[in-house]
């Protein structure tokens, strides 16, 4: 965590598929850093032995069993889609 | 009468429509006048469908004239924040990225709340994806305040708590995430209530942090909040995370634990720091009520409290940024157009640059960076771990005490654009609620007072799965006083 | 066009290298669905040639509030791989997302499993073929690393100006099997495949298919001069698309990576395609952040807990594994390989042959013949399968038997087969309606024979001066005489008595 405050603002927005403006990184960065800053007080804290919390009240084994009970028709899954064709979602090339 | 039957309770309304004294057409456009009359200068509402609605009541009368089961809030008016899914009505999030989008299914809470005969009213203004504290971070408008224009409401439920106190709804259902229901229920005045983790499903509710969101109630009354709460709670096979406990009945369990004599803890960390004391004042009060009343008042500690700030930040912005990565342009969200793509990354990239208002951008980048490579250890998982520090500091509490009561905000409702350029003092004025949702615990805010005019909240935290004696700790409260029948001047 | 990576290391003296040999190092990733109703993670359908996207609901399509909920049948399907494949089962297993933004992918995040698979280790056993098909091959085992679940991923459809997503494959139960860097060759992934396809198909997991992208395979390829201990850079060969591909593919990689190092370059680690058409690899274009997956436990998903019980009745479920079946029928049947290499791979036809052989154990090759050869033939002359068979076993039993008591010939027996085939009928119903019964008493087999060596006396002379050769020219007249009905058999016993 020593690193807090040089996020590499432009490494993360590529992760997150955001184009950040200039303006945006440079605020974001700035604020980031002073949250991350304030974040920092964890590192103060002993955590060792301690379980990680994924969930509030951890259950298991929480299935279903394979009977088909759901579905969504055709026009209601593309109702939405901001391009279509031939029933399926338009995008552009994908290059593998 | 029927000009007031819009501040009427839930369980008076129920009585009426029951006895034949007033139809659901009857109530349900007094809620249409009344919220015609206030939503331009209060601005719950995203967007709303008179006509839907009156059928919606029209059939409830017609069930009810026709003797068919009908359920507890048969007629009664909801309305719905605009973070849930509901059949073939908008979804928005109230983020440009969801403004056309229709949703093609109903949520689970949602089909419970059709199932029970309620008269579903309208989609309410929040935080783009419930990110944020003041209902400022929409991207169709701020809410006011409706006991003050010039102040936010709270937030994220902000349409939800200012609908319920201006009249524009009997009850409404909010989402909250670290404080999303009762710090806006503080500071509109009303009671909000989210129910422990795993008590209501979250099938239909849009994720923010999947591991702390919860669907709850917001109302003018303790009583009122836990008919809802009734209507939406139980085991729900499409969430996996849904609890199988059994729901008690909360309107006998009203009666059953009445006059009982609580042990309730007052968190140390909470009160010992610099707390905005006009703020404090009225909790004081209703602190030093309980006293009188017999309740034995125990100081307890919540050690790590003073994380619980940094543990949420990372572990909801961690969540989020997977949860907000379906938001792509591609299959239902807008889709950035008067651009040439050169392949799909680029319609990512400006499809969210320009459907993402600022906070849930933030908010992205701070949980992509927590989890990115190298980072992991140092930020979630540390996070997780603190975590259960936090869960087990409740944990001990509850073993002292039967529930907590604290303040629900370090202060009253702050004014418009106060808060917005510093993102850090927003997040820290959540100090008190969101250690509720890292530990799956209830919590509920009712009103117990004023500063300046603008209501304070008083808030109890409640042993999980106990949502009866959370609600009937704040019922005795609300029945020595008269704040369920305060409303704003509008 | 793609770019071919190729790096030039001109400061190194590779003077000689030419020389050095090479060894390849090659680990496979296969993917096999599990076959089920519904999807992993929601009970909406899963299926192969549905029109596009209408295999959707909310959870598939990744809709706002959409959640998943396991599916029971596919962590039944992953156990029974896992210990069909030797692997442990740990106590708990956990799910994860691994996030990266695809089209395909409709939460642009993979629920899987990171650090806590359901199936750890693991061993698979090969055959590798052998000079010839008559004899069975090497066999080798191959170490796995781990099993995991995972969904599926929608179909791009690629057109010149855009692509088109289908999400009905969104969300299938999708297996990972991840084996160690542990084969040397095409021949030995080929071979991997082939012995990983029979299991799931024995044990009812999975068809395998191919074709319908039932079962797809990724192979990391390195090569490295023989002796040296470390591995060399390597490239993860995608679009494996069919089981030839995969050892075609990953034989053009191992020339290719072989001649670059013997040239003097470097390969540089990257995932390559093989491309199927062209009978050639390339690289494939990738973004600089494509492996900062991000992964973080699945808040939406609880835990898996396997107990002794759950994993005893899977195990209760598992068939007798091919190769194991292999074994036992050279044991218990003595039947010769080339019999049981086509039997053994299909459980069905086993299971046939089985039926009747047990009854009879000293028939098994001849029932093993006719199951192998004319049953096979005519299975796939008439396009049925096993099931659509009129002959059960319990008919092909009675024919064979009936030509071991030399009732009818071995070549009667035949054409019996096909009227079986044809009709239904039993194997005595047809000898009795055509008449094909060798009941001919010995006098008149003996007339014949006697008639068949005064008309062929030079063949008779020579066979009596020790040309046994020289028989069968007796042989065939009396066949004839008897419109091949007499017993071979018996023929050559009287043939042999006559003319001594």
């Amino acid at each position: 965590m020593s690193e807090t405050g040089k996020i590499d603002i432009d490494y993360v927005a590529k992760l997150a598929r955001i184009a950040l403006s200039e303006e945006e990184k440079a605020k974001f960065s700035d604020q980031l850093g002073s949250i991350l800053g304030y974040v920092e007080k964890l590192e103060e804290l002993d955590t060792e032995g301690v379980e990680a919390t994924a969930h509030p009240y951890p259950m298991e084994n929480v299935w279903q069993e394979d009977v088909v009970s759901s579905e969504l028709p055709v026009e209601g899954a593309l109702r939405n889609a901001p391009k279509q064709r031939q029933n399926m979602i338009v995008v552009p090339k994908v290059v593998e | 009468m029927s000009e007031e039957l819009y501040y009427k309770s839930a369980r008076e309304l129920s009585g009426l429509l029951k006895a034949g004294e007033v139809s659901a057409v009857e109530l349900t456009q007094s809620i249409i006048g009344r919220t015609k009359a206030v939503e331009e200068r209060v601005g719950a509402f995203n967007s709303y469908d008179e006509g839907d609605a009156v059928s919606q009541a029209e059939a409830s009368d017609q069930r009810r004239a026709a003797g068919e089961t009908v359920g507890a809030l048969d007629g009664i008016p909801v309305g719905i924040k605009d973070v849930l899914a509901v059949k073939d009505q908008p979804l928005t999030c109230s983020s440009k990225m969801l403004e056309n989008f229709i949703s093609p299914y109903d949520a689970t809470c949602i089909q419970k709340l059709k199932q029970s005969g309620a008269v579903l009213w309208g989609r309410l203004n929040m935080d783009e994806f419930a990110m944020g504290s003041s209902t400022e971070n929409s991207a169709t408008h701020p809410t006011s305040n409706p006991w003050n224009l010039n102040c936010v409401p709270g937030g994220s439920s902000g349409g939800s708590a200012a609908a319920v106190a201006a009249g524009e709804a009997v009850l409404t259902l909010g989402s909250d995430t670290g404080g999303s229901i009762r710090q806006p229920a503080s500071y509109c005045g009303v009671v909000g209530l989210k129910p422990t983790y795993g008590r209501v499903s979250r099938f239909g509710l849009a994720a923010f942090a999947s591991s702390l969101d919860q669907v709850g109630p917001m109302a003018r009354s303790v009583e009122d909040a836990a008919l809802l709460l009734q209507a939406i709670s139980g085991h729900d096979l499409r969430d996996s995370t849904s609890f199988r406990a059994e729901v008690p009945d909360f309107s006998k369990s009203f009666e059953s634990l009445k006059g009982k004599k609580w042990k309730l803890g007052l968190p140390k960390e909470y009160f010992e720091k610099a707390l905005d004391s006009a703020a404090m004042e009225p909790v004081q009060q209703a602190i030093d009520f309980y006293r009188e009343l017999g309740c034995e008042i125990k100081e307890v500690s919540l050690p790590h409290t003073e994380y619980a700030v940094a543990v949420y930040y990372i572990i909801a912005t961690a969540e989020a940024s997977s949860n907000l990565a379906r938001y792509d342009g591609i299959r239902y969200t807008h889709r950035a157009e008067n651009f040439d793509p050169k392949d799909s990354v680029d319609v990512y990239n400006q499809s969210r640059a320009e459907g993402f208002g600022e906070e849930v951008k933030r908010r992205i980048i701070l949980g992509t960076y927590a989890l990115s490579s190298g980072y992991y250890d140092a930020y979630f998982l540390k996070a997780q771990k603190a975590r259960t520090l936090i869960r087990q500091d409740f944990e001990k509490a509850y073993e002292e005490v039967d529930a907590l009561l604290t303040p629900t905000s370090p202060s009253p409702a702050f004014e418009k654009g106060a808060k917005m350029e510093d993102p850090l003092s927003m997040y820290l004025s959540d100090i008190y609620t969101i250690s509720a949702n890292l530990a799956g615990i209830p919590g509920m805010s009712l009103p117990c007072g004023y500063s300046d005019g603008m209501p304070v909240g008083l808030q109890i935290l409640g042993k999980p799965f106990r949502e009866e004696e959370m609600l009937a700790i704040g019922q005795v409260f609300e029945d020595a006083h008269d704040f369920k029948n305060q409303h704003p001047e509008l | 066009m793609p770019t071919i990576l190729r790096t030039n290391t001109q400061s190194y003296n590779f003077e000689g290298l030419g020389k050095m040999e090479y060894e390849a190092v090659i680990g496979l990733e296969v993917h096999v669905q599990i076959k089920a109703e519904s999807k992993i993670f929601t009970r909406c359908r899963a299926g192969f040639g549905y029109e596009p996207n209408t295999l959707v609901d909310p959870v598939i399509m990744g809709l706002p509030g959409a959640l998943p909920v396991m599916n029971k049948k596919a962590l039944d399907g992953i156990i029974k791989a896992g210990l069909a494949l030797n692997c442990r089962i740990p106590e708990v297993c956990k799910w994860d997302r691994k996030n990266y933004f695809y089209p395909d992918s409709p939460n642009n995040y993979q629920i899987t499993q990171y650090d806590q698979p359901i199936c750890e280790g693991g061993l698979v056993e090969i055959e590798l073929s052998s000079d010839s098909r008559a004899s069975m091959g090497e066999h080798k085992r191959i170490q796995l690393t781990r099993i995991h679940l995972e969904n599926d991923v929608g179909k791009l459809n690629h057109f010149s100006e855009d692509s088109l997503v289908d999400y009905n494959r969104a969300g299938t139960s999708l297996m990972e099997i991840v084996t160690e860097p542990d084969m040397h060759s095409g021949e030995e992934a080929f071979a991997l495949l082939t012995a990983v396809r029979q299991i799931m198909v024995y044990c009812g997991i999975s068809d395998c298919d191919m074709e319908k992208g039932q079962m797809r395979a990724d192979a990391n390829i390195s090569v490295r001069p023989v002796g040296q201990k470390e591995l060399g850079s390597k490239i993860e060969l995608k679009n494996l698309n069919s089981i030839t591909g995969v050892k075609n593919g990953i034989e053009y990689e191992i020339k290719r990576q072989t001649r670059e190092l013997k040239k003097g370059n470097t390969i540089v680690q990257a995932t390559w395609r093989w491309d199927a058409e062209q009978g050639r690899t390339e690289s494939m274009r990738e973004k600089e952040d494509a492996h900062d997956y991000r992964y973080l436990p699945d808040p939406d998903l609880m835990p898996v807990r396997v107990d002794e019980e759950w994993k005893n009745r899977i195990q209760s479920e598992i068939p007798e594994l091919p190769f194991d079946k292999q074994r036992r029928f050279f044991e218990e049947y003595d039947l010769p390989y080339t019999i049981t290499s086509v039997l053994v791979p299909d459980r069905d036809l086993s299971d046939y042959f089985e039926a009747a052989a047990k009854q009879s154990p000293k028939m098994a090759q001849a029932i093993g013949n006719y199951v192998t050869n004319d049953l096979l033939r005519e299975l796939s002359e008439a396009g049925q399968s096993l099931a659509d068979c009129k002959v059960t076993a319990e008919h092909l039993l009675s024919l064979v038997s009936t030509v071991d008591k030399g009732t009818i010939t071995k070549q009667i027996g035949k054409d019996v087969f096909l009227e079986m085939f044809k009709s239904g009928e039993l194997a005595d119903a047809v000898i009795e309606r055509k008449g094909l019964k060798s009941d001919f008493d010995d006098d008149q087999v003996k007339a014949w024979c006697q008639e068949a060596i005064d008309e062929n006396s030079k063949s008779a002379e020579n066979f009596k001066s020790g040309n046994e050769k020289a028989l069968n020219a007796l042989l065939g007249p009396v066949m004839k005489k008897s419109r091949g009905k007499a017993n071979p058999q018996t023929v050559n016993k009287l043939l042999r008595e006559l003319i001594r």
